[in-house]
């Protein structure tokens, strides 16, 4: 993950630019999910892709079939819920290195313990800006 | 005097009367944040007005109780509008997704601002009523808060229902 990380660098305009960066948003609201693109790109970030799933196992099966670089995932979904979604995912050998930060209502210190000890690297408080968003993400992509 | 962003209040049920000013500020943060509107008070009563779109999400575990978001379809679409950033014309499709959101950021931001109901409590996802002629009963006691506000000139209502 390091060595493909390696490649982001700052450019001029503070845009993070990294060649076919490709980000998995998984959110039961499409509005949010569109929301949540939105703010990566008003955050700087250049996304050459934006893969989309409505909860956890439609995450899981995307990515069975397709490599992504970040996955921003909320908690509370129906069918399979964003804490579920980040266990499983260490046992997708093609994402388990990918870091997820949650984009989520459920920011009380026992879900952000939850959340960190099944495998997230980040979490972030809906509702949110796009500076909260780069403050949380870029630091994962450096 | 403690800033309207650090306002909270306790989790006594005897003191829920007292969560309006909470709930209304917690509206205020979502559509500030996620809008980029200034929710400003309402009229004490909004007789006449068609609300025909309500978003519901429960509240379960220390508190059980529902969180309610009523307008018209007008302000629904624009609510989709601007969290969008696309016109109104082009949001309509959108409409029920994104009242749904906001009503449960609504829920979370608030839930969040009571001390000690954080880990205690769990929402649900949103349900979204279309048409204003029903009527939503309580099997349980149950104590109301309805916050009348104006969302860009136009009407809209945020409860809390509270079952004991």
């Amino acid at each position: 993950m390091g060595q493909r990380f390696s490649r982001a660098l700052w450019a001029r305009k503070g845009t993070v630019s990294m060649d076919n960066m490709r980000v998995l948003i998984v959110d039961d609201s499409s509005v949010m999910r569109k929301i949540v693109e939105r703010s990566l790109r008003q955050a700087g970030i250049n996304i050459a892709q934006v893969l989309e799933a409505g909860n956890g196992a439609e995450a899981l099966s995307v990515l069975n079939q397709e490599k992504v670089h970040l996955i921003l995932c909320d908690i509370n979904m129906p069918v399979m819920d964003g804490l579920e979604f980040v266990k499983q995912l260490s046992s997708v050998e093609n994402a388990k290195a990918v870091p997820v930060v949650m984009i989520t209502t459920e920011s009380s210190e026992g879900h952000v313990v939850q959340a960190l000890t099944a495998g997230a690297r980040g979490y972030i408080r809906k509702p949110f800006t796009a500076d909260q968003v780069k403050e949380h993400i870029l630091p994962l992509l450096a | 005097m403690k800033p309207l962003s650090a306002m909270t209040a306790n989790l006594d049920k005897g003191d829920c009367e007292s969560w309006g000013p909470v709930l209304t500020l917690a509206a205020r943060e979502v559509f500030e944040t996620m809008l980029g509107s200034v929710l400003e008070p309402g009229p004490t009563s909004f007789a006449g007005e068609e609300l025909d779109i309500t978003s519901m999400v429960g509240l379960a575990g220390q508190i059980r109780g529902v969180v309610t978001l009523r307008c018209a379809t007008n302000s629904a679409t624009l609510i989709a509008a601007k969290m969008l950033g696309v016109e109104t014309a082009a949001a309509g499709p959108q409409m029920c997704d994104a009242v749904g959101e906001v009503c449960n950021m609504i829920a979370g931001n608030f839930k969040n601002k009571i001390n000690g109901m954080g880990d205690g409590c769990m929402l649900s996802v949103p349900t979204i009523i279309t048409g204003a002629d029903y009527l939503l009963r309580a099997l349980t006691e149950s104590s109301r808060i309805d916050v009348n506000l104006m969302f860009e000139g136009f009407p809209l209502i945020v409860s809390l229902e509270i079952h004991f």
